[in-house]
């Protein structure tokens, strides 16, 4: 029974996970590529990682989508409270600012180089509202503001979806407890502070977490934006590169592996915070 | 909890929901409108106009030829059919096992589902593109079904946690009825986990529905083995900066995703809410 039933699943995980992992830790030590002949080269994929250049400049990108992510969730938490309480047309905002979340890559990837092209969407509503056209930047291509304009987008990809994460951990608050603090005097703002915050205190906590995990392996939005261009390659854009643009396999093996290693640190960091924030209850199985 | 009357605080809240929703629907409209528009006019017409006629429809007929939207739908229906299938029988026989038997090594294959969690999928594909190639599971559909399927630790995750609010005692009292385990998991379970599978099947469904970047890796031919979510890279080469064509491409592969969206909205909501907090 428990051999028929686990078989499958057993072998898919190992074929697609396990079998994969390992063997990139062994890419990792060789030049190489997918065909032809590997050379063994210790750590110089490792030391590589750590000193070229383009490396560097793509870990250092996840700090836009950090960003990003404090912002995407702040809004959601604003919105989800909002939306919580009876709203006019509150099915209606809730649906429009989720929507986004199921937009596929490509298309998204094509709407937003329409977005931002000179002279069009981002341009015409910027001229409506006073500024002058011609003073504008070229979003995706000037290096000082290229990677926001990509990091904006993740906001407006994701923040519909933390927003009904979070509707449906203060939906799950019993309703007392606003019945008592309104008994209290309490206002909307004190509700918030001294209800909401702390009781969705553990599932912030998580999402921030995930958060920043998350934007050491942003991916898809400098994938089909801007492909990496013009120094917007975040450190997974730039690893897919190598991988098979570029033909490294070593190295791109060497920087998925130190990958792993900062989001296993950060699961680490992790489980010790929400043991200090939540207690050891509810971590179960995170 | 209910608003009676605008004070000015909730003016506020309903201009920051109109800013919110105008900057969500802004990109999205404005395809709209450049999906109307013919090659002239999208060249003279701003962003913002509105299109001379709703009724052109040019750019959606040559959109969903040149993209072979057809055969993009269909392999996109065959994918998510059997992925949502596969996912769903190998989701709840794992957690089944995890959640119901005892035995050797039990620890470590569910300690070894949990940990695959934590990868992120893109990072693997450096040497799973080897493996795939040497299984010729590349340029194939059964290929990125199973893809799809075995790295899905989404599934199990949420079956698992279904499985430890059934109590026990409900299979005991079966086998005692004289039932086996098979009867048991099919006839006595299944039905009770209904809400995990719809739950998976909505994220696993979005998931799959919205992967741009396996799809493009591993079925390289784009005339045979177009999806939904690839089919707008014809746009890349010739039709560059073709927007209007492009825009019409969108839109139709925004459409399913907001038919579906209208529909299952609740499920959709609930199907996040309880299955998100994992990534």
């Amino acid at each position: 029974m428990v051999i028929t039933f686990s078989l499958v699943p057993m072998a898919l995980l190992v074929t697609f996970t396990y079998l994969p992992f390992l063997k990139m830790i062994q890419f990792s030590f060789y030049k190489m590529r997918y065909i032809g002949p590997r050379t063994f080269i210790g750590l110089k994929n490792y030391r590589d990682v750590f000193s070229r250049t383009d490396t560097i400049a793509a870990l250092l990108n996840s700090f836009y989508y950090m960003g990003a992510g404090v912002i995407q969730l702040s809004l959601s938490l604003y919105f989800a409270t909002i939306l919580s309480f009876k709203v006019r047309g509150g099915n209606f905002f809730k649906a429009t600012l989720f929507f986004p979340y199921l937009v596929c890559g490509i298309a998204m990837g094509f709407i937003f180089r329409y977005f931002y092209t000179r002279g069009m969407v981002l341009d015409s509503v910027l001229g409506l509202i006073g500024f002058d056209k011609a003073s504008l930047p070229f979003w995706l291509r000037e290096r000082s503001i290229n990677n926001y304009s990509i990091a904006a987008t993740s906001i407006w990809r994701y923040m519909g979806q933390s927003m009904v994460l979070f509707i449906g951990a203060i939906q799950s608050i019993s309703p007392e407890f606003y019945e008592a603090a309104e008994i209290d005097g309490a206002n909307r703002f004190q509700q918030f502070t001294h209800i909401i915050l702390p009781m969705l205190k553990p599932i912030i906590t998580l999402n921030v977490l995930l958060m920043v995990k998350g934007s050491f392996s942003a991916f898809e939005g400098p994938y089909v934006i801007t492909n990496g261009m013009n120094g917007t390659a975040t450190f997974v854009v730039l690893m897919h590169q190598l991988a098979h643009e570029a033909g490294k396999v070593g190295l791109a093996s060497a920087m998925a592996i130190v990958l792993l290693a900062i989001i296993l640190l950060g699961t680490i960091t992790q489980k010790v915070i929400y043991r200090l924030i939540v207690g050891e209850k509810r971590e179960a199985m995170l | 909890m209910s608003v009676k009357r605008l004070t000015p605080l909730s003016v506020l809240t309903y201009i920051s929901l109109i800013i919110g929703a105008f900057i969500s629907l802004l990109p999205l409209v404005t395809v709209l409108l450049a999906s109307f528009k013919g090659v002239k006019e999208f060249g003279v017409s701003g962003a913002l106009d509105l299109p001379n006629s709703w009724l052109y429809l040019d750019n959606y007929i040559t959109a969903w030829t040149k993209a072979k939207m057809p055969l993009a739908f269909y392999n996109t229906a065959i994918i998510l059919l059997f992925t949502l299938l596969g996912s769903v029988i190998t989701g709840t026989m794992v957690a089944y096992v995890l959640n119901r038997f005892t035995f050797k090594g039990r620890g470590l294959i569910k300690g070894a589902f949990l940990l695959a969690n934590l990868i992120p999928g893109v990072t693997m594909q450096v040497s799973t593109y080897q493996i795939m190639t040497s299984l010729g599971l590349v340029n194939s559909i059964p290929g990125i079904i199973i893809l799809y399927t075995g790295t899905d630790i989404i599934a199990i995750y949420i079956f698992l946690q279904f499985f430890e609010s059934i109590p026990r005692s409900l299979d005991e009292a079966a086998f005692i009825d004289g039932a086996s385990y098979f009867t048991i998991f099919f006839k006595v379970l299944f039905p009770l986990i209904k809400p995990a599978i719809i739950t998976v099947l909505i994220l696993k469904g979005v998931a799959t529905y919205k992967e741009y970047y396996l799809a493009n890796l591993y079925l390289q031919s784009k005339t045979r083995y177009v999806t939904i979510s690839t089919s707008l890279y014809t746009f890349t080469g010739e039709y560059g900066n073709q927007y209007n064509y492009i825009c019409a491409g969108v839109m139709i592969t925004i459409l399913p995703a907001l038919v579906a969206f209208l529909f299952l909205q609740r499920y959709i909501y609930s199907g996040i809410a309880r299955g998100a907090v994992k990534e």
